[in-house]
């Protein structure tokens, strides 16, 4: 029987001729992956058990990204211990203010992920970069510290899900409303352990920012990774950019699915996932009068140059709602940039909305923009867990940045056509 | 290897946000951290939870962050064992890498109430409901992952030359 992608990318990297689902395996690791939150606890780990190097001190990245700009003492004893491990091993790959981005925004773009790697990092997201066609996924802070110090980690081999997707996006309907129908469709444990392989001939209508941000929510439905095939576009976005050479791995054609999800991209409304599950998604046409006090729009699922450049079409030349705070977060420096030569940030500042410095900090509740207890927010950020922005009766609305940004205007969740 | 005592039951989806608000992993003292242990679905926790208790969960328990923190203040809050019908999968890892026992039993899940006292046989994988007299069979742990705990978690595994 054939392997799917990641079994592919898996077997390589365990110098197998082929695994199968359920064997477990070593692998080597491309990338280890650590931020503010999640190295220090690592750190803690690896100094315990003594160990006195890093296996290769250009494959460990550390992202100073989820409560930075320092928010209080604490947070910044933790980054204060970070910049001291990376300094006493020399990593090449340690971003702190000034430099960092929200990581899954600043690795791919950094050229630190290449198609077919097999990349661990300490942070739910990692499984991001299955954008690029690479095997990547989110373990913990144990996890991070055993692959800092060997190169390597263990796995289950995963089954797999073929997401097969055809058609095209409609205008204004981006790959946050595909990831949050799919996680509708089958629920948040909808590919618990598997793989979500996307393929069909709808790929080669999503941009690579569609990609990612597909990606990225993959774990939204519990899967260990989502992966798309390397196409024109993954060539075109990694060409230049990485930092080594990269493989290509396809599914093999007799490979093994446990089961098939169609979706017509064509058909796909903007989406909206209610509190306090990402699976509670509803097309805009059935949403209801919905007021609301605060607007993200940023964070690692929707933070890209594509998500502000949206956002500012629909911001320009009219006003968040007065009693709606918007809040703005470009996801690396770089974009930071390009949002402002292109005259985004006028725009943004124009309308009324706060423009912030990369941080993950709103998406989980940290700092730059925390809710009151009874507040709603409309999020393009990747989870609406009861407390997960601040007070427990507070309530996030998952959505795309055509719909936040439709909606800072509106003062309630709208739908971004109708403006 | 065992665990006896009493059961503390949640439902479905219980996330990493609400094990360990990230408000609060700006701290690292690990006792700190615990009393704040599930205080978004139940303030009660902390103050009734025993050494030894067993927490009870329903689907897909410990989604979200990749937080390890989460394993680590339900182990620090004296609990022994986590019985669900299905784990997420970092939580799963993370737990076994710090040690903390959890097992996977959709019969257990069901059949258990909050309050219940159970005793645990890790060794088998049968779980015994000591006050409704039921028994549950969970899958023991496969080898690879009983070496793992053996070794006291993953560092000293590794360390050891094993996994």
């Amino acid at each position: 029987m054939g392997m799917t992608m990641t079994q592919k990318i898996l077997a390589a990297h365990a110098g197998l001729p082929a695994v199968k689902a359920g064997q477990l395996i070593r692998a080597k690791l491309d990338i280890v992956l650590g931020n503010d939150i999640t190295s220090p606890v690592a750190i803690r780990e690896f100094e315990k058990e003594g160990f006195t190097g890093v296996f290769d001190k250009s494959r460990v990245a550390m992202v100073m990204d989820h409560f930075t700009p320092n928010k209080d003492i604490k947070a910044a004893e933790q980054c204060l211990q970070c910049r001291t491990f990376a300094k006493r091993f020399d990593l090449d790959n340690f971003y702190d203010v000034g430099q960092m981005g929200v990581e899954h925004a600043l690795l791919p773009e950094k050229g630190l992920v290449g198609a077919g790697d097999c990349i661990i990092g300490a942070d739910s997201h990692t499984c991001t970069y299955g954008a690029l066609g690479a095997f990547s996924t989110g373990v913990g802070s144990t996890d991070m510290a055993a692959g800092m110090a060997t190169g390597e980690t263990w796995f289950k081999v995963p089954e797999a899900i073929k997401v097969h997707l055809t058609g095209k996006l409609q205008p204004l309907v981006s790959g946050k409303d595909v990831i949050l129908h799919l996680i509708g469709m089958i629920g948040v444990d909808g590919a618990l352990y598997q793989s979500l392989e996307y393929c069909g001939e709808g790929v080669a209508a999503l941009s690579m920012d569609d990609r990612l941000c597909i990606a990225n929510m993959s774990i939204e439905a519990g899967a260990k990774n989502g992966i798309f095939p390397v196409d024109d576009i993954t060539k075109a976005y990694l060409d230049g950019r990485t930092q080594r050479p990269y493989t290509v791995y396809e599914a093999d054609p007799d490979a093994d699915y446990v089961r098939t999800i169609e979706i017509d991209l064509s058909s796909i409304e903007p989406t909206v996932s209610f509190p306090h599950l990402p699976e509670n998604a509803k097309p805009i046409s059935q949403v209801e009068d919905i007021r609301i006090d605060q607007v993200i729009i940023g964070s690692c699922t929707n933070g890209r140059l594509e998500d502000m450049e949206v956002a500012a079409k629909l911001l320009e030349g009219k006003k968040v709602a007065s009693h709606v705070r918007c809040i703005v977060m470009p996801a690396t420096q770089e974009i930071f940039k390009t949002c402002s030569e292109r005259g985004y940030l006028s725009t943004f500042i124009d309308a009324g909305c706060a423009v912030s410095t990369p941080t993950c900090g709103p998406c989980l509740g940290g700092h730059m923009g925390v809710m009151a207890n009874g507040e709603r927010c409309v999020a393009t950020t990747n989870r609406n867990f009861v407390g997960r922005m601040g007070g427990i009766t507070s309530e996030i609305y998952l959505a795309s940045p055509a719909v936040a940004a439709a909606s800072a205007i509106a003062g309630k969740i709208a739908d971004p056509r109708g403006l | 290897m065992n665990a006896k005592g009493l059961v503390h039951k949640y439902g479905d989806n219980v996330d990493t946000d609400v094990i360990i608000p990230a408000r609060y992993l700006n701290i690292a003292d690990k006792k700190e951290l615990a009393t704040h242990c599930m205080e978004d679905i139940d303030t009660n926790f902390v103050k009734v939870v025993n050494q030894g208790d067993v927490m009870v969960g329903g689907l897909n328990f410990g989604c979200g962050s990749s937080r390890e923190h989460a394993p680590m203040v339900i182990k620090e809050s004296g609990i022994s064992c986590v019985i669900a019908k299905t784990f997420a999968r970092i939580f799963y890892r993370n737990a076994i890498n710090i040690g903390l026992a959890i097992l996977e039993c959709p019969e257990a899940s069901e059949g258990i109430d909050a309050g219940d006292e159970v005793a645990v046989d890790f060794d088998t994988g049968v779980i015994t409901n000591l006050t409704k007299n039921e028994t549950y069979q969970a899958s023991p742990f496969p080898e690879f992952i009983k070496e793992i705990i053996q070794a006291g978690g993953l560092m000293a595994s590794i360390k050891k030359g094993g996994n």
